[in-house]
């Protein structure tokens, strides 16, 4: 038996953790790199005008995006309601119901295969179901295309956070005599509370930021929303719109929109992350 | 091997402290033909009756034809070693086990004359009169006090003063009063293991069953806590019939009435602890509570 060598073990080590640690800078600059840029173009666009005057016509000085701000707001809303409660039940039936049932199997899959579908198709769906027979854009078909992301998010997070729950909590609840549904509601949610809480900020962090599905639904606006049915304006579109014009005025106006939409997401982001570490407490 | 075998049973019988004459104790050496005194008794009016119960996972059968009384108000202790289905059995008494679509029970078991294993029997009925405690203690996500009240909440209707009146004394039944009384609102979860055993127990206690199952109540504590709740199940059994589920020998023998020993799915034996402890029937029982297997 020969003894090894530690040195070639020791330089091996030292380059695994070179490489990593570079490969995480790397991460870490563009993100860096691209908040910069953000909030330097974006900064100079944010006056008062910016948040409450409606687009001013090409070519025209001023103009802001609060028609966008307030449509984004409407569809976000509306797509949490219709998608949050669908999801999380849904959620509820994986952990819960159908955790070892065939249908449960099926459904689960369909969720995971929804998850990979990429936004633009959903997007299209909606539109030849929500708009095509109608004629004409709507705001609440924005709403159902992000609803439609947003539901296989919050079913696996809500499931893989009631899975969490250690089923002897469950076992403890129903040895009381307390029947399925009470002990769902009153034990299991309540011990995963605020992982269900997270993964809901995080599904409208995804969606606040979506653009393609839009595009064929809400599309956008110069008006302020007033129905449901017609098109809204939103700040995505509203970006994709400006930042392709050629006048100066609109694409500084774009990026100061995307300044807004980086802030709201990186806000919901630490809502959820100061939710988890309440919960762990 | 016989002296190995002396010497194990001495340190046994040491921490054993049964009362019976240490020559009747030391019952290694070979008895081949056991007097007819020594059968385990038969319990007269058991609160509970298995029958040839069997229990399945899947398809692999985990209790082969269980027969067993258990005698109301006393302490019935279930021994035996990890995987020979001790709490595979009482996990029937309160169907528990339906939480998992693969297991299955046949047979019967009689509580108070009903065999509880038929499909039309009230689950709710029998969960409030058959408690049960698990091994690691469990309290659920909410304030002592809520968590005794959850079960009273459950099954009563009352006023506010009777439903703290109901939690003070299952709190007091649990030997656990005197440590929360000043911590009422604070999250069950915060306290001490031992406290949270007693917490459970005192839930349970609080929509007054008749019956407690109790899984390995206090293998995941430490041996001040598990004195504590020892204590407890023997002021405990004179209002409750408690089936406990245990793998430390010395703890069955000091607090159960009866014992019965479990090997792959099968009672070997039944009877009166001291019996069991001191002239066991089976070479089986005698070799596992000697310690030379399991």
């Amino acid at each position: 038996m020969i003894e090894r060598n530690a040195a070639p073990r020791k330089i091996v080590d030292l380059l695994v953790k070179v490489l990593s640690s570079f490969a995480a800078l790397i991460g870490i600059f563009f993100l860096g790199w691209i908040l910069l840029v953000v909030v330097q173009k974006g900064s100079a666009a944010i006056n008062w005008e910016f948040f409450t005057a409606l687009p001013a016509p090409p070519g025209i000085e001023g103009g802001g995006v609060a028609n966008a701000l307030v449509g984004t707001l409407i569809i976000t809303i509306i797509a949490t309601v219709l998608g949050v409660p669908i999801g999380a039940l849904a959620g509820v039936y994986l952990s819960e119901f159908g955790r070892s049932t065939r249908f449960g199997a099926l459904v689960r899959f369909n969720i995971n295969v929804l998850m990979g579908v990429p936004s633009i198709i959903v997007g299209l769906f909606v539109y030849t179901m929500l708009v095509k027979p109608v004629q004409h854009f709507s705001g609440y078909a924005g709403a159902v295309s992000l609803a439609i992301i947003m539901l296989p998010v919050v079913a696996r997070t809500t499931e893989d956070m009631l899975t969490l729950v250690p089923n002897a909590l469950r076992e403890s609840a129903l040895a009381l005599g307390a029947p399925r549904w009470k002990v769902t509601l009153n034990v299991v949610f309540r011990a995963a509370k605020s992982g269900m809480i997270t993964g809901t900020l995080l599904a409208v962090a995804r969606i606040s930021g979506e653009t393609a599905p839009l595009l064929f639904t809400a599309l956008n606006s110069p008006f302020w929303p007033e129905s449901l049915a017609q098109p809204m304006a939103n700040l995505t579109v509203t970006i994709f719109n400006y930042a392709m014009s050629p006048f100066a005025v609109w694409q500084q106006i774009a990026w100061g929109a995307s300044l807004i939409i980086m802030a709201a997401v990186l806000a919901l982001n630490l809502l959820a992350r100061v939710g988890m570490s309440g919960g762990r407490k | 091997m016989s002296e190995i075998t002396m010497e194990t049973n001495q340190v046994n019988d040491r921490s054993i402290d049964l009362s019976a004459p240490d020559d009747q104790v030391r019952f290694i050496t070979k008895v081949p033909d056991r007097p007819r005194d020594m059968e385990p008794q038969t319990i007269v009016e058991p609160k509970i009756s298995v029958r040839n119960l069997d229990f399945y996972y899947g398809s692999y059968r985990a209790l082969k034809g269980n027969d067993l009384d258990i005698a109301a108000n006393k302490v019935t202790a279930i021994i035996g070693p990890s995987g020979c289905g001790k709490s595979t059995h009482i996990r029937v008494y309160n169907r528990i086990y339906e939480l998992y679509r693969e297991q299955r029970a046949s047979g019967e078991v009689i509580l108070d004359g009903e065999n509880i294993l038929a499909p039309r029997y009230d689950l709710i009925k029998l969960r409030k009169k058959v408690g049960m405690i698990f091994q690691k203690p469990t309290p659920f996500p909410m304030t002592v006090f809520d968590n005794v009240a959850y079960g009273l909440k459950l099954h009563y209707k009352m006023s506010r003063g009777e439903l703290a009146a109901r939690v003070e004394k299952a709190l007091r039944d649990a030997a656990l009063w005197a440590e929360v009384k000043d911590k009422l609102n604070e999250p069950g979860t915060a306290l001490s293991g031992g406290q949270q055993q007693r917490l459970v127990i005192a839930r349970a206690i609080a929509v007054q069953p008749e019956v407690l199952l109790m899984d390995e109540p206090t293998s995941a504590i430490d041996p001040v806590a598990t004195a504590k709740i020892e204590e407890l199940v023997e002021q405990l059994k004179e209002q409750y019939t408690i089936v406990i589920v245990t793998h430390n020998m010395q703890q069955a023998a000091r607090i159960s009435d009866y014992t019965a020993f479990f090997y792959e799915g099968e009672i070997v034996e039944f009877g009166p602890t001291k019996t069991i402890f001191t002239k066991p029937a089976k070479k089986q029982t005698e070799d596992y509570i000697t310690g030379r297997f399991g």
